[in-house]
Order: C-alpha cells, then sequence, then structure tokens
C-alpha cells in the first residue's frame, strides 16, 4: 500500500486522471451551500428533529443539513471509528453521556465554548446532573438533546385488585412483596419485568443501577473490582430470586423492546426501565394498558442512593473539524429553549424531547400536557454521575463506569449474571467470574493509573 | 432417474418439500405481513396472522423519511459493479488454474479462500485507514473495489470448479485450429462454461447485495446502500418492527425478483456437472 500512496502523491497525472474517474463515479452534484452532515440514533425524538430541518434551514441560510440515522449500536462503532481515526465522516455526532468524558479528555471533541458563554443560550439552564456528566475540567462537550433516568411503571389496576398500594418513593422490599402477589402465572401475569439480556447497555445498565441503592460499587479507590463484596451479592441474589419467583419466562433473553412488549400486551404488572418508555407505554395506539400506567420513582434500600440511572443523548462537534461554526450554529438550535417551543407548537408539548432544560419543567403547559414530567424531573434530579454510590468511587457514572474498557468488561459481566439469571450458573459462581474476568481486564488495561 | 415411484411415494415427498420450504420461507413471509401492520398489531400476543386491519402508513412513512431511489442504486451499482469486476479477473486466473496447474495451484486456491477465514472486523482498521487516506470514505468506487476484493475468491472457486468439468481436449482441438489464447477464452471457454458463469454472476450479486459490515462501516450517506437504509430502522430502544419491516420488504424485494426470475439458471449453475 505504501507504493501506492507514493504513486498517489507523486504522479500528478495519475492522481488527475484517478480523482476525476473518483469523483465522476462517486458523487452525482455538489452542493453549493456549506453540508452538515449529521450522524444520529433512531429514536422518535431524533425523527422528530428531521421533519423539522426547514426551520433551521430557513434561519441559517447557507447550511444544508445531511442527516444519517443508524441503529445505537451501528452509530457507536459508526462515531467511534470515525474519531478515533480523525476521518472527519460526520460534522456533528450525537454521542451518550458516557462517551463525551472519555472523549472529552482524549481531546477528540471541540469544546462547546460558545454556548456556554451565550446568554441567550442559557446553559444555566440545563439540568444539572446532565451538565455535570458532559463537562470535563470545567467545559462542556457536548450539548444534550434529550436525556432520561428510569423509574417504576406500574398497573393501577392489577395493585387495586391485590389491594397494593404504590408508594411515591418506593422500596425494594415493597417492590418484590407487591410483585410477588401479583404474579398469576396461569392467566401469564408477571409481577415484575426486568431487563436480563447481556449488554453493558441492556442488563448492566439495569444492575449496577440497582447495585448502587444496594450500596455496592464497581471499584473502590484503588480500582479493585468489588464483585467479592457482600453487596453485590445482596443485590444479585435478590434480582435472580425476584425474577424466579414473579418475572415472565425467559427474562435473561429480555431486553428494553422484548419488556415494552411485554408491559403493552398486560403480561407485567411492574417495569423498571428509562423514562422515555412512559410515553410508549401511554400511548393508546400501541399499548393495551395505556389507561393503567401509574409512575413511582425507583426504588431504594434507605441507604441514601435510589436505583435509577442517568442517561443522555447528546450532540458534539469533532475536534479538528472545517465546520465547527456551522455546527455549532446547528447544536445551538437543536437544545435551545426554542427548539422546544418549535416542537411543541407543530406537535405538541407531549412531544417535546424531555430531560434536558429546568425551564421545560417550570412550564405549565408542559406539566400539564406530560403526566410523567415530574416523575422524570425527579429521578433525573436523584441520579448523581459524578457521586453515583454510597461509597466513594474513582469513577463517574451511574449505571457505567466512564472509562473506555468498561463497554468490553460491562458486556462480559452482564454475560455472567445473565447466566446466573438463566440458571446455567450460581449467583456465587457469576460473582465469582465477573470478579476474574475484570480483575484480569484492568490490569491489562494498566489500572489503577497514576 | 429411471426408478419407478410409487404415486403415494410422490405424494409424501411433496408434502415434505413445500412443508420445508414454507418453513425456510416463513421468515421473509413474517416480515411482508409485519410490514403491513400497525405497531401495536406487530407486538400483539399470541401474534396475528391475516386478519388485522391492513395498512400501508409504514410505507408511507419510510418513503417520506429517507431517500430509497438513493440506496436503491448504490446497492445496483455496488452489487453489479463488484461482481462484473471479479468476473473479469476470476475468469482468466481460473482459467489458468483450470487448464494450466502447477505443483502450487492447490496451495494458491487454498490461500486465496483463507483471506475469508478471518472475521472482517479484523481488517476494519486498516481498510479504513487506508480508504480515508485515498478519499475513499463513502465512495461507490470504494465499495465496488472492496466487495469485489472479498468476493473474489468465491467467484475464482467457483468458476474454477466449473472449469475443471470441461474436457481440456476441446481447447485443444481450439488450439490446433489456430485460436489464440484470448480467442480460445471468450470463443470456446466463456461459452461451454456459461450457465456456471451465470450462477457465479447471480450469487455474488446476492452476496454483494446483502453484504451488511463494510458497507455500514465504509459509507456514511452519499454511498450508503439498501443495509444502511435497513440499519436506520432498527433500534433498541423503541418498537419500531412494522417500519423496520417495511423497510427490509422494500430492501429485499429487487433482489428476490431477480432470483425468483433466474432460478432456473442458479439451480442448473450450481447442479452443473453434478450428473455426468
Amino acid at each position: 500500500m505504501l507504493v501506492l500512496k507514493f504513486f498517489w502523491e507523486e504522479d500528478m497525472t495519475l492522481k488527475t486522471i484517478l480523482l476525476g474517474a473518483v469523483s465522476a463515479l462517486a458523487f452525482s452534484g455538489a452542493a453549493s451551500a456549506e453540508t452538515l452532515t449529521i450522524a444520529t440514533v433512531n429514536n422518535g425524538d431524533m425523527i422528530r428533529m428531521q421533519k423539522l430541518t426547514d426551520d433551521f434551514k430557513a434561519k441559517n441560510p447557507g447550511i444544508d443539513l445531511e442527516w444519517v440515522t443508524l441503529e445505537e449500536n451501528v452509530l457507536r462503532q459508526r462515531v467511534t471509528t470515525d474519531i478515533a481515526t480523525k476521518s472527519g465522516q460526520y460534522d456533528v455526532m450525537t454521542i451518550g453521556i458516557y462517551e463525551t468524558p472519555i472523549w472529552g479528555k482524549q481531546g477528540w471533541l471541540a469544546p462547546l465554548d460558545k454556548l456556554t458563554s451565550d446568554a441567550k443560550y442559557d446553559a444555566n439552564d440545563l439540568l444539572p446532573p446532565i451538565r455535570s456528566g458532559l463537562t470535563v475540567d470545567g467545559k462542556l462537550y457536548a450539548a444534550p438533546f434529550y436525556g432520561e433516568s428510569s423509574m417504576v411503571m406500574y398497573r393501577k389496576d392489577l395493585f387495586d385488585k391485590a389491594g397494593l398500594k404504590m408508594p411515591e418513593k418506593p422500596t425494594w422490599d415493597f417492590i418484590a412483596d407487591a410483585a410477588r402477589k401479583i404474579t398469576n402465572k396461569g392467566s401469564e401475569t408477571y409481577g415484575i419485568c426486568l431487563r436480563g439480556k447481556a449488554g453493558w447497555g441492556e442488563n448492566m445498565a439495569f444492575l449496577t443501577a440497582t447495585a448502587n441503592s444496594f450500596g455496592a460499587r464497581w471499584f473502590d479507590e484503588n480500582w479493585k473490582p468489588q464483585f467479592d463484596q457482600p453487596e453485590w451479592k445482596n443485590t444479585l441474589d435478590f434480582y435472580v430470586k425476584l425474577m424466579k419467583d414473579a418475572g415472565p419466562p425467559g427474562a435473561s433473553s429480555n431486553g428494553f423492546n422484548e419488556n415494552l412488549a411485554l408491559f403493552q400486551t398486560g403480561k407485567c404488572g411492574m417495569w423498571i426501565d428509562a423514562t422515555v418508555a412512559a410515553s410508549f407505554v401511554t400511548n393508546p395506539k400501541e399499548s393495551k394498558v395505556a389507561d393503567q400506567v401509574g409512575f413511582a420513582l425507583a426504588p431504594d434500600n434507605g441507604l441514601g442512593k435510589r436505583g435509577n440511572w442517568l442517561w443522555s443523548w447528546n450532540l458534539a462537534i469533532p475536534a479538528g473539524s472545517k465546520k465547527v461554526e456551522a455546527a455549532e450554529k446547528f447544536i445551538a438550535w437543536a437544545t435551545s429553549k426554542d427548539y422546544l417551543n418549535l416542537v411543541a407548537e407543530k406537535e405538541g408539548w407531549a412531544n417535546v424531547p424531555p430531560g434536558t432544560r429546568t425551564s421545560l419543567y417550570q412550564n405549565p403547559e408542559y406539566q400539564k400536557a406530560a403526566a410523567f414530567a415530574k416523575m422524570t424531573l425527579d429521578s433525573i434530579n436523584a441520579a448523581d454521575p459524578k457521586k453515583p454510590t454510597v461509597k466513594p468511587v474513582p469513577y463517574e457514572g451511574v449505571q457505567y463506569v466512564a472509562i473506555p474498557e468498561f463497554q468490553g468488561i460491562g458486556t462480559a459481566v452482564g454475560q455472567q449474571f445473565s447466566a446466573a439469571l438463566a440458571g446455567q450458573v450460581s449467583v456465587d459462581q457469576a460473582l465469582k467470574n465477573a470478579q476474574q474476568l475484570t480483575e484480569r481486564e484492568m490490569a491489562k488495561a494498566g489500572y489503577p493509573k497514576k | 432417474m429411471a426408478r419407478k415411484v410409487s404415486t403415494k411415494r410422490k405424494l409424501v415427498m411433496t408434502a415434505i418439500a413445500w412443508t420445508l420450504g414454507f418453513l425456510i420461507f416463513f421468515p421473509i413471509l413474517w416480515t411482508f405481513l409485519t410490514s403491513f401492520k400497525s405497531e401495536g398489531d406487530a407486538i400483539a400476543s399470541p401474534p396475528v396472522f391475516l386478519f388485522f386491519h391492513w395498512t400501508t402508513e409504514n410505507y408511507t412513512e419510510v418513503q417520506s423519511r429517507s431517500d430509497y431511489v438513493l440506496h436503491f442504486w448504490n446497492s445496483v451499482i455496488m452489487s453489479v459493479g463488484s461482481t462484473l469486476l471479479g468476473l473479469l479477473i476470476a475468469i482468466p486466473s481460473a482459467w489458468a488454474m483450470a487448464f494450466s496447474p502447477t505443483k502450487r495451484t492447490k496451495d494458491v486456491l487454498m490461500w486465496m479462500l483463507s483471506t475469508k477465514m478471518m472475521p472482517p472486523v479484523g481488517a476494519l482498521i486498516p481498510v479504513y485507514l487506508i480508504f480515508r487516506d485515498m478519499g475513499l470514505l463513502d465512495s461507490r468506487i470504494g465499495l465496488v473495489i472492496v466487495l469485489t476484493l472479498i468476493n473474489l475468491p468465491i467467484i475464482v472457486w467457483m468458476l474454477y470448479t466449473y472449469f475443471k468439468e470441461i474436457p481440456g481436449e476441446i481447447l485443444e482441438a481450439a488450439r490446433m485450429d489456430g485460436a489464440s489464447l484470448a480467442k480460445e477464452i471468450v470463443y470456446v471457454l466463456t461459452p461451454m462454461a456459461i450457465p456456471g458463469i451465470a450462477s457465479t454472476l447471480l450469487l455474488n450479486i446476492i452476496l454483494a447485495w446483502n453484504e451488511a459490515f463494510w458497507t455500514l462501516n465504509l459509507t456514511t450517506s452519499r454511498a450508503a446502500p439498501l443495509t444502511t437504509f435497513i440499519a436506520s430502522y432498527s433500534s433498541p430502544e423503541g418498537l419500531f418492527y412494522a417500519k423496520l419491516s417495511a423497510a427490509s420488504t422494500m430492501a429485499i424485494a429487487p433482489i428476490l425478483i431477480l432470483g425468483w426470475f433466474s432460478q432456473k439458471q442458479l439451480v442448473r449453475g450450481l447442479t452443473f456437472g453434478a450428473v455426468k
């Protein structure tokens, strides 16, 4: 390849001919305006943003938008390859709150100083836990487009039938007790549906957040894995037993979508998952139980931390991009207060992207339109990515550990816990395996770092 | 095939064949049916088979959100382009290996096949960097090149086995009559190997059409084929099965229709040489 590269650079005629041929074949027509290529995930709020592109173009003539929508895992792989090799295929990237601090520290992202200093944009209005998760050394590296936490969704009719009343802030004991009481396997009614499918963003998101409320942590202050501690054993024992008694069959392959389908078809008494699910399960077009759903905060064990997570999808600009100015304009538009008003005007307040701005939750119209607004806000504010656990930890992140190695380790540990749920290994064995593999990977990665 | 087959046996065999065929076809049929359901019906439990409210709203939604025609043409260009380019390289090389084998021919064939043994992700970063430096990311020509390279071993292997079936004496006779090497390949070998070449062509178009690793990783928007079109409707957080099914149906329909019409050719090519 080196030889080829040499010719490429040296032989101008060859280069011209080849380039001519390449561009004739590759491009059907060059756009005159500056075009921003935006990579994003396929979810309702992002799709709505694509439909509102015209508003941005009207306000910013000369900037054209090109959307690349991809499934979450494909998107993560694509943007990571792109940013790590500095290929510059995307001008604006949709990235998670997990990646932002890692990439920010690496110097892969352009800091959004213009936004934080812009009074009209009002960065102080961003919800504090989310803003803090996106900030490295005082610099904001990505602007939140929508944020979510997790909470309990439950069926009011089943609770009434069993003579139960859901408290606003339930404990794990109450949840376990209620789940067992509601379960009627004969009629395919299961007390509780929880994630079991292996993956750092699937079962480990739920289990890590739950473990926080049981007083567990991934690592101690010296980056030593903690799966051999009693807190993790309590968490996993509780989860496996509860799911055996009151969960649906085959739970070890259930992720968000599988549980959503179960809940919407009336098979779950409770479901603890992302706040974004609230708008799906209360939508009468999709859900059979739309008018029977109640919400409560994620449970706790009285230790001062609730079992809810914190996630946001954010817009960021790769460092070294040649279109920083246009990209900044776009991000400012998409994450502004005006954008929320625009969505409200076109699609109604219930469809406004949630979980990013304090002012949205003070808006009486929004409070009226979105029954789950207060619960979402309380859940988000109850999570603190900088101080996620009862005991001190060296890492950031509520349901994840913000280090690059976590995707691999989290998924491997998730496979162990999924196997424990399926009954293929015992809880003790799963924890032992998790401890060993985490120790090995962390040693390989050179932790503790100086 | 001169054996006598009883009617009963025939009936049983036909029934088994149809059942197997239906089982294999069922996932595609299910995708097709789901694409006409509402999102609520798509996740209904127990599932509804035919008696649901049929709707085309998923297709309308998919049409309004994505540029299907662009993705379709990208898929056509890259699958047909890579297959033709591959044949151009593979026909002479398979000819050489089939008719003038050397001591190392078998090793060369094995070596070619060995390139298919590594998971493609292992080569992703180097290929990605080369593409970046040559400005080939998100270009159709880049995709044609990479798909040609990954399918080349299969093309060569298939052609090699077909060519092996052709008696060398016929080529010798042509040479005796004064045919040059090029004429020998074009006028004698190729016509005789047409069924084999046709099935290789079709199979490789299908393989290239469905290739979903390189096409997803090396394209962004302009050169993105139908595989990225499908990927944009899949979502781990949100049930969009009906829309995803509509997108999948639109993506596989062209290749399914092509396969349907060329079925005879494909079967003939794949069993070519089996009966002597």
